[in-house]
């Protein structure tokens, strides 16, 4: 197996020309005739009891159409999943976090309708705020110990005994993090009758139809999501959040379409962030840094009513080759608004601890970081013992630590001016989520067409299904179209999980193959499509293609119930610069080798691995979004108070690439799956680093220069 | 924001003639006052725009002083030669504030009239907190919650805030007076006294007062003397660009040894050429340094000023005098690392300002 | 003397090289007046305050953002958005050819703003280096992060008009 860069960079993305020229189209452009504008008004205490709301100073307002009460929106049903807030808003005067909505102002002009926000009068009892850290702790899902082998606490306690055996117990904690999704999440409703279409901010609009019809007891039949652009995702617009339901109930009260575009102070407590997480790691090596026993403990917060677990734990169950485990999993109910998965959930903060507890078992080995990974690896899935599909982390080991130089990195200079200058590195892991898949491949005289009904969040799966399906046809990809975001196309597995090309790239390489079989029952086959369409005598052959899962399941994590375990892996090796003076951090060069199976397009696939090189920078030293330790809310609701990564934080040397593989177990297309990995191991690199310039360990990010200087 | 009236100012007289009326807002580039009327923190019946007065633009020399105009952009001053050259920690600090496009609306007249990125204090109205800034007499819910950003002087327990102005950290520096026009005509304030710390606004009977600019004055502009001294400006925060200080150092140096005919060369520019080796045998001549978002005023530390003269340009010696100058911050128990990192971007400014790498 | 308030204005401008008058509330931003009364969606609303870049315009040439910017103020002034930047046959601005061949951009919400913000960063003469580029270019947030890209773009096209 060997580590390429493709001499062919893949088609570049179609919708280019959309997004250069400003004429794609995201959920807030649209503006159906009449639409009014939507604001909503927010609790504002973060517990208590709704007693009263005077509207009065805005309905008089100039410009204000209404304000929408509790006494004005239709009673909800409770929502099935994969709604994330399970009883709406509005249904009854409790509230559970700052910022609840408790009116919705709809204006004709966007200015009408925040100016009448802040007439809104809210009269609240007040309560005391239940705060992260000192809320109720609960078992996340049934035991607390959501796995176990071996004996861990024998092998905690003989490695104490053994000859320069080594005991690591820690604690890592991360603050809660927003996703920052330039585009906040919003819906423009419009009800034609009873059918109604929703321009959403999504990345799954498929999902939006059940809950939205069950919301309002219509046929899902007559409700259509157009969702062509989505100005970023990253989780955020996985799940269905109230507004969207909320657009369209005052859509159908109002009797005129809205647009309820959150604004950004908005966004903070109506969509969900990653969560708080404290996470325990007590880990036993021998002296050669090979693991004994491992036990890690995870809390994430999660909201007093709606529940969202981190199962981070994951990590330590399928990364390393461990005899003992165990595995704890609890969740924290505080009052904020529901978390819900952000790029890179599960692993993603698994690894902060994991990974971090790693670099110190190398350092209290006084052993290579990359020695102590590679004396771990795991030939078989340490989960089950099954096989991997194909797993080409060693030869990613081995072809980072090349290309940085990682064997030779204290011989470089130690010293750039006021930079004092580290290195640190970690392993990359994500687990395999797949979702069925559903796609069509019309072959016409003069080119295809792909339809399925995938999200454009800046992923490039759209170009790259129209490569698959050009692939699979023998035509070039350049007469190949491909249409999305709209359910009215085959609904297919949603945009998230890293999940999309897997599952509907196979569905549309299925879809393509059904084309060519077609074709060789005409008795056209062997020849190029379009003459055999031709001497058909067709202008169109419409193929199908699904992508099923083990026993028809909606839902398949890491290949389970086939022979093989199915995941990806990298490695991350980062060089920071650290200013003694000041606890600044700078990040100077990375390196990162990724195992993910055939990649279809190396320069979307890359993008995708440097934005997640980048999202791990910006969670490691500087995002979070604080909980006000007094009133219980989040302390900023804007950008302007909370930091997300520019420009000039990040170097062009970014070096990123893949071991060459294909993956026959993964999908019909030897792919798996890139959008996430990247942003796994980052924040534990990072801290790695830190301590090896200046000598501190920060273990709870993100790493502030003040927590830098406190030593 | 609330609706309001607009009028376009003719003349700077007349833009001040409307300020008499509480419910009159004057607007330049508009970058901090339309943020303050989205929040709450300000509203207006009557917006007068005085970005057209030509009168107030213009950056020029005059005399032994440079001028600038209440209109000149951050940028436009950033990276004037005049400034550059004369005023080079000005220059810097307008250039480190902000993003390009702010800086390109953003004017130095109202840049300093911005108020504190306190978190509670720019909080979304209905005010969620007490905010004693937004609603007098409430308390400060900043002392009790999260205040690592806030100051480590001046700082009273109604009010923790800083002043987050990167230019007139500068200003303070370099010896600037604000030119002002008020009903009674034209008086100046020098930019060391501009703004209030919570503590000086007590003690002048009005706790929440920001600045010494009266209600119906405006800044026209503003001079300072032009000078050789080396100079720089040093901005610490978390990220690489675009955000609030975390503290910040203003600083102009001259070195011993320097003419005061044709001494432009001993000017940073000078002393590079010398080498850094060489810049390290330097000593002061004289010096000025501010810090920034440590107060609610740019704080000049005269105390190592007077000390300064004769101190070799090294870390080794500077250190001690400013920590020295410093000796009475009051740090908060969150923000005590303010303490060092201010001194030590105290440090780094006079080190950069004297051509010391 | 004393000053006209009105509550209506009438503001002419020239956008996009046409002239053209309206009649705004003083309240309106250069860019809510651009999407929901000119029904030009190309600027974007990332969090209206100007934190993000998102919205970034030309105004007169010079970069701005547009919710920071009353369309009173606009009086007499040049306004340039992304729409306005291919040439009249559609032929992309060198610019937008740039992000094309770099691969500068991934979800596509903040490339309006990158773009236009490209154009004046190399007009003002800030692309002359990775390390001018990155910083001048700070203004506009990519979540997506696809900034070395972005860089890479704005150095690619100042080089293609002869800078450096």
């Amino acid at each position: 197996m060997t580590v390429t860069r493709s001499a062919d960079p893949g088609r570049p993305r179609v919708e280019g020309p959309l997004k250069l020229t400003g004429a794609a189209r995201y959920a807030a452009d649209h503006r159906p005739d009449s639409v009014l504008h939507a604001v909503l008004v927010g609790a504002p205490v973060a517990a208590g009891r709704l007693r009263g709301l005077d509207a009065a100073a805005a309905r008089i307002l100039p410009g204000v159409t209404a304000v929408l009460t509790a006494a004005d929106l239709p009673s909800f049903p409770e929502l099935p999943p994969p709604a994330a807030v399970r009883v709406m808003p509005f249904s009854d005067d409790r509230i559970l976090f700052e910022g609840q909505p408790v009116a919705i102002v709809l204006g004709e002009s966007i200015e009408a309708a925040e100016a009448g926000r802040a007439a809104v009068v809210v009269d609240c009892e007040r309560e005391a705020p239940v705060l992260l850290g000192h809320g109720r702790r609960e078992p996340a899902m049934g035991d607390e110990v959501v796995f176990a082998r071996g004996d861990v606490d024998a092998a905690l306690a003989d490695a104490v005994l053994a000859d320069g055996g080594i005991r690591i117990e820690q604690t890592y904690l991360q603050a809660p993090r927003h996703h920052h999704a330039m585009e906040t999440s919003g819906t423009v409703a419009r009800w034609d009758g009873d059918r109604l279409t929703l321009w959403d901010a999504v990345q799954a609009s498929s999902t939006v139809i059940p809950v939205v019809s069950a919301a309002f007891g219509v046929d899902a039949a007559d409700v259509h999501v157009v969702a062509r652009h989505t100005g970023g995702g990253f989780g955020a617009k996985g799940y269905i959040w109230p507004h969207e339901i909320l657009a369209a109930a005052a859509a159908r009260v109002i009797g005129r379409p809205v647009k309820l575009h959150l604004r950004r102070s908005d966004q903070f407590s109506n969509v969900g962030y990653q969560p708080w997480m404290e996470q325990t790691i007590r880990l036993a090596a021998g002296a050669d840094g090979v693991l004994t026993g491992l036990e890690h403990e995870v809390v994430n917060n999660t909201a007093l009513a709606d529940t969202h677990v981190e199962p981070a734990t994951e990590a330590s169950k399928s990364l390393y080759a461990v005899p003992a485990l165990r595995l704890r999993q609890l969740i924290e109910r505080v009052s904020l608004n529901v978390p819900t998965p952000m790029r890179a959930p599960v692993e993603g903060p698994g690894l902060w601890a994991l990974e971090s507890a790693m670099n110190e078992l190398a350092d209290a080995a006084g052993l290579d970081p990359l020695d102590v990974r590679l004396a771990n690896f795991a030939e078989v899935s340490p989960a089950d013992g099954r096989p991997w599909s194909v797993n080409g982390l060693r030869e990613a080991y081995e072809e980072g630590a090349r290309r940085y130089g990682w064997r030779t990195r204290h011989q470089r200079p130690r010293r750039d001016g006021p930079w004092v200058i580290g290195h640190g590195m970690a392993t990359c892991t994500m687990g395999s989520f797949r979702f069925p898949g559903a796609g069509r491949v019309r072959l016409r005289r003069d080119g295809a067409v792909v339809e399925a009904n995938v999200h454009d969040i800046g992923t490039g799966v759209q170009t790259v299904l129209s490569q698959i399906a050009a692939e699979e046809l023998g035509i070039p990809p350049e007469r190949v179209e491909t249409r999305w975001g709209d359910t009215d196309l085959p609904r297919t597995g949603p945009t998230y999980g890293s999940s999309t090309t897997m599952g509907t790239g196979s569905a549309v390489a299925a879809a393509a193959r059904d084309v060519t079989k077609q074709l060789a029952e005409l008795g056209q086959g062997g020849r190029d499509p379009f003459e055999a369409l031709d001497r058909a005598g067709l202008d169109e052959l419409v193929g199908e293609g699904t992508f099923a899962l083990p026993g028809g399941a909606q839902f398949n994590q890491d290949g389970a119930g086939t022979p093989y375990a199915i995941r990806t892996w990298g490695v991350i090796f980062v060089e920071v610069g650290v200013d003694p003076d000041f606890g600044l951090l700078r990040l100077r060069r990375a390196v990162g080798v990724y195992s993910a199976g055939r990649i279809v397009n190396p320069v979307t696939a890359r993008a995708q691995m440097t934005g997640g090189i980048i999202w791990g920078w910006g969670k490691a030293t500087m995002e979070e979004s604080d909980q006000d330790p007094v009133h219980g809310r989040w302390l900023a609701k804007n950008l302007s108070n909370v930091a997300v990564p520019v420009n000039a934080d990040i170097p062009a040397d970014l070096d990123v690439s893949f071991t060459d593989e294909y993956d026959e177990a993964a999908s019909l297309i030897g792919a798996r799956g890139v959008g996430e990995l990247g942003a796994t191991g980052v924040d534990a690199a990072v801290a790695a680093a830190v301590h090896d310039a200046v000598g501190v360990r920060v273990r709870d990010l993100p790493i502030l220069p003040w927590k830098v200087l406190a030593g | 924001m609330r609706d309001f009236a607009y009028a376009r100012a003719g003349t700077a007289e007349s833009a001040v003639g409307t300020l008499g009326d509480a419910g009159t807002s004057v607007i330049a580039g508009g970058t901090e006052l339309l943020n303050w009327f989205r929040l709450g923190i300000a509203a207006a019946d009557r917006v007068v725009d005085i970005g057209g007065l030509d009168e107030l633009r213009g950056i020029d020399r005059d005399g032994d002083d440079l001028r600038i105009g209440a209109l000149a952009t951050l940028n436009e001053i950033g990276e004037h030669p005049l400034v550059t050259e004369m005023a080079g920690a000005l220059a810097s600090a307008c250039l480190q504030a902000a993003s390009a496009q702010v800086r390109n609306r953003a004017t130095i007249g109202g840049n300093v009239l911005q108020r504190t990125r306190c978190p509670y204090f720019r909080a979304e109205e209905p005010l969620p907190w007490p905010c004693n800034k937004r609603d007098p007499g409430s308390g400060c819910t900043s002392l009790a919650g999260r205040h690592e950003r806030q100051a480590i002087f001046g700082w009273t327990p109604d009010c923790v805030a800083v002043q987050p102005s990167d230019p007139a950290v500068a200003l303070a520096a370099l010896d600037a007076r604000a030119e002002v026009l008020g009903p009674a005509g034209p008086r100046t304030i020098p930019m060391r006294e501009f703004h209030l710390t919570q503590r000086e606004a007590a003690v002048l009977g009005e706790p929440m007062r920001e600045n010494r600019l009266g209600p119906d004055e405006l800044i026209t502009g503003y001079r300072l003397p032009a000078s050789t001294d080396g100079q720089a400006y040093i901005k610490v925060r978390e990220r690489a660009s675009y955000e609030y200080a975390l503290v910040s150092a203003a600083a102009a140096v001259r070195l011993a040894g320097a003419r005061a005919a044709g001494a432009r060369e001993q000017g940073a520019a000078g002393a590079r050429e010398q080498g850094a080796a060489g810049a390290r045998e330097q000593r002061i001549a004289a010096a000025r340094v501010a810090l920034g978002s440590v107060a609610q005023r740019p704080w000049r530390l005269a105390g190592a000023e007077a000390e300064l003269p004769g101190t070799p340009l090294t870390r080794e010696a500077l250190t001690p005098v400013i920590e020295r100058a410093m000796a009475d911050a009051v740090p908060l128990p969150q923000n005590g690392f303010k303490v060092t990192m201010a001194r030590n971007a105290a440090v780094r400014a006079l080190l950069a300002a004297g051509g010391a790498s | 003397m004393t000053l006209d308030f009105a509550r209506r204005v009438e503001v002419a401008l020239r956008l996009n090289g046409r002239d053209l008058t309206t009649v705004v509330s003083p309240r309106t931003t250069l860019l809510d007046w651009l999407r929901d009364d000119i029904g030009l969606t190309g600027a974007k609303k990332g969090c209206n305050e100007g934190a993000c870049g998102t919205c970034t315009v030309l105004v007169d040439g010079h970069r701005m953002n547009g919710c920071l910017t009353l369309v009173v103020q606009c009086a007499g002034r040049a306004v340039t958005t992304v729409e306005g930047l291919a040439g009249a046959d559609g032929e992309l601005h060198p610019v937008q050819r740039a992000f094309a061949s770099c691969d500068a951009f991934q979800c596509g919400y903040c490339t309006p703003g990158q773009l236009l913000s490209a154009v004046a960063c190399i007009a003002e003469g800030h692309a002359t280096d990775d390390a001018s580029v990155r910083e001048w270019m700070s203004g506009n947030i990519c979540r997506c992060s696809a900034y070395p890209q972005i860089t890479a773009a704005v150095l690619a096209a100042a080089h293609g008009q002869g800078q450096r």
